[in-house]
């Protein structure tokens, strides 16, 4: 069946060939920057300019290189802890402008959003003159260390969360919460057989969101890493600097890849969503 | 039989301000198919609601079968209750959605099992167990909904407008289908409805609700022969109304001279109005007749007439309805309805002639004015 769906799209993208060119071009403009990253990263040579043939060393030598695995773990270890602190708070957003009404709602609601609209490297700057500011300790030992970081990843990754959470609240059916009440629910059944299997697929969506965010993020990090802390992007970033070998291609196709499989996980959780919210 | 099973006391609800319900007095006896009839916003459901425990009173009290409601929450109270929009749970299964109740109760497999299969077998649903709520059709659900109510086995199951999101033809028949299980298996059943046509033909008794208050509480063909104001002789299928004040009580019957027309009816009193009492005289369409002056009559003389002229007629396939004027145009024309079966239909009246409108001295209800 999705065969046929190929098949009858390129019949009709034959048809109207302007759409098609454009359709190309596009795609073109997009993805060959990225495509060409990662050919390279096969490339055997020291210089990325030429291709010399297939190989794997860069990925084992990436793979032994220990500050890039350490700053791989570090950026997995910040993602994580973030995706857990924001699907708290967005949660708890979301429920808070679904359910209850209070005096400067819109404001608050207007807020809440701001991290999304500032620029980043303002986020970052004002983290820099904050954690100065109340002297955060700079010498911690490791998973303290990241708590910068981390703060400053749930900050922007949680109104993403609120949004996707407070969209799905809209389509709950309150009188499913008083019927399993009518029919002897506590509070606590009410949030794990209504609530819970309701907003589901976007607390994984809203999840894999907030962990993309924060594991793709540079300019804040940037900011709020210390000299001892270090993630993917950043050594991805001080990499370059010396010369562009094909070892740093192969970072950021690791980087790539995982940040590609949880967005498509997110979107195929949020297209369930669509699909299970036609009943409701 | 009749013991009283649910009583309700002085109840109130204001959200804000508004009331929506005031000071409801109502007894509700064992067995009962109970209707709470009113237009929308009446606060039929909030009344539904307080009982259910869903929503708190802000006055009165709630008696079921002796015991106060007062400190009892929702979740404890014998009461179960079909929800407008069904309200099944979209997550599980047709199975799971009707044993809900009864494994929060923490009632053992094997005898749940049983009572399950029971239960479908009531709303014959049987063999659809595996499905989901989004295979199943609307009057399926509503089938989900009222076994997953009844399986609790409580003293009353409250329904709130179950066949309002039913199409017409389904409709009719989960009418006839809810009198018949409820008649089975002898539940209480307190439904609210905004439909006049579902409260007669389904309902033991009826309480029609306007503004908060209940209007009036009788059987169904009480409350349509013998409405006790002009809210229930309106809301509750159609109805003439004529102005007019009593000049003569005698015998139980009521003269009274008619505003604006100046002419002298007949009723009977069953209230005791005085003379000089303002009274507004109801009386249903299909209990007037009508007859051409011109033509020859061949009616037996009734003793309450009126002259008029014929206006309009609708046809309506069994019945049809004419619309006769008064001269003074203020008056609202009389409706009169009469079953397409009467020898004068054939003949054809013509529009614009002069009539005579008789009814029988039974045919009115009087009521006062408010």
């Amino acid at each position: 069946m999705l065969f046929g769906k190929f098949i009858s799209a390129i019949k009709s993208s034959l048809r109207n060939p302007w759409l098609n060119i454009s359709l190309l071009v596009t795609l073109l403009f997009l993805y060959t920057p990225i495509i060409v990253l990662i050919i390279f990263s096969f490339n055997d040579s020291r210089r990325n300019i030429v291709w010399k043939g297939f190989t794997l060393k860069y990925y084992k030598k990436m793979f032994s290189n220990e500050i890039l695995l350490e700053a791989f773990l570090n950026s997995i270890a910040i993602a994580l802890i973030t995706t857990i602190l924001s699907l708290v708070l967005g949660v708890l957003t979301a429920i808070l402008l679904w359910r209850f009404q209070f005096p400067l709602k819109s404001l608050y609601q207007g807020i809440i959003m701001i991290p999304i609209i500032v620029p980043e490297i303002c986020i970052g700057i004002a983290f820099l003159v904050f954690f100065n500011w109340i002297g955060w300790p700079s010498d911690l030992i490791w998973p303290l260390r990241l708590a910068k970081i981390i703060f400053a990843h749930s900050l922007f990754c949680f109104p993403f969360v609120a949004i996707v959470i407070r969209a799905k609240l809209v389509s709950l059916n309150r009188e499913c919460e008083e019927a399993a009440k009518d029919l002897g629910a506590n509070a606590w059944h009410v949030y794990r057989d209504v609530w819970f299997p309701h907003l589901k697929p976007s607390l994984i969506a809203g999840g894999f969101l907030a962990f993309t965010l924060s594991l793709d993020d540079f300019v804040i990090t940037f900011f709020t890493s210390g000299p001892e802390t270090i993630t993917l992007p950043i050594k991805i970033y001080s990499m370059v600097r010396f010369s562009v070998t094909p070892e740093v291609n192969a970072a950021s196709t690791v980087l790539i890849v995982v940040t590609i499989l949880s967005v498509c996980t997110a979107i195929f959780f949020q297209k369930e969503n669509l699909k299970k919210g036609s009943f409701e | 039989m009749s013991a009283r099973l649910i009583s309700l006391q002085g109840l109130s609800k204001s959200f804000q301000g508004n009331d929506a319900v005031k000071f409801v007095d109502l007894t509700i006896d064992k067995g009962e198919f109970f209707g709470i009839l009113g237009p929308s916003g009446c606060g039929k459901t909030t009344l539904l609601k307080m009982i259910a425990g869903l929503e708190e009173p802000s006055a009165g009290r709630i008696i079921i079968d002796g015991l106060d409601m007062d400190a009892v929450p929702a979740n404890r109270r014998p009461v179960n209750t079909v929800f407008q929009s069904y309200a099944i749970f979209p997550h599980m299964s047709l199975e799971d959605n009707i044993s809900y109740g009864l494994k929060l109760k923490g009632i053992g497999s094997g005898n749940l099992k049983k009572r399950v299969s029971d239960m479908l077998d009531v709303v014959e649903l049987t063999g659809l167990e595996r499905r989901w709520p989004d295979q199943l059709s609307g009057g399926q659900l509503q089938r989900v909904a009222l076994a997953r109510a009844l399986i609790m086995q409580p003293k009353v199951v409250l329904l709130d407008e179950p066949l309002a999101a039913l199409d017409a033809k389904l409709r009719e028949t989960m009418k006839y289908e809810l009198v018949k299980i409820q008649k089975e298996i002898g539940i209480t059943f307190i439904m609210v409805t905004h439909d006049q046509q579902e409260a007669l033909s389904m309902m033991d008794k009826i309480a029609v609700m306007n503004e908060g208050r209940i209007q009036q509480v009788d059987q169904p063909n009480l409350l349509y022969e013998k409405p006790k104001n002009l809210f229930v002789a309106n809301f509750i299928g159609s109805a003439n109304c004529l102005m007019g004040r009593v000049t003569k009580v005698k015998k139980g019957r009521a003269y009274i001279m008619l505003a604006d027309l100046n002419q002298e009816i007949v009723a009977f009193s069953y209230e005791n109005f005085k003379v000089s009492d303002d009274v507004q005289v109801i009386i249903r369409p299909e209990k007037l007749t009508f007859q051409d002056i011109e033509l020859p009559s061949n009616h037996e003389k009734t003793i309450n007439r009126l002259n008029g002229e014929l206006l309009e007629i609708v046809y309506h396939g069994g019945v049809s309805t004419f619309r006769v004027g008064f001269k003074n145009k203020n008056l609202k024309p009389l409706i009169i309805s009469q079953l397409n079966n009467h020898d004068q239909t054939k003949d054809g009246y013509r529009i614009g002639s002069n009539v005579e409108v008789c009814w029988r001295l039974d045919a009115a209800t009087l009521v006062p004015v408010i």
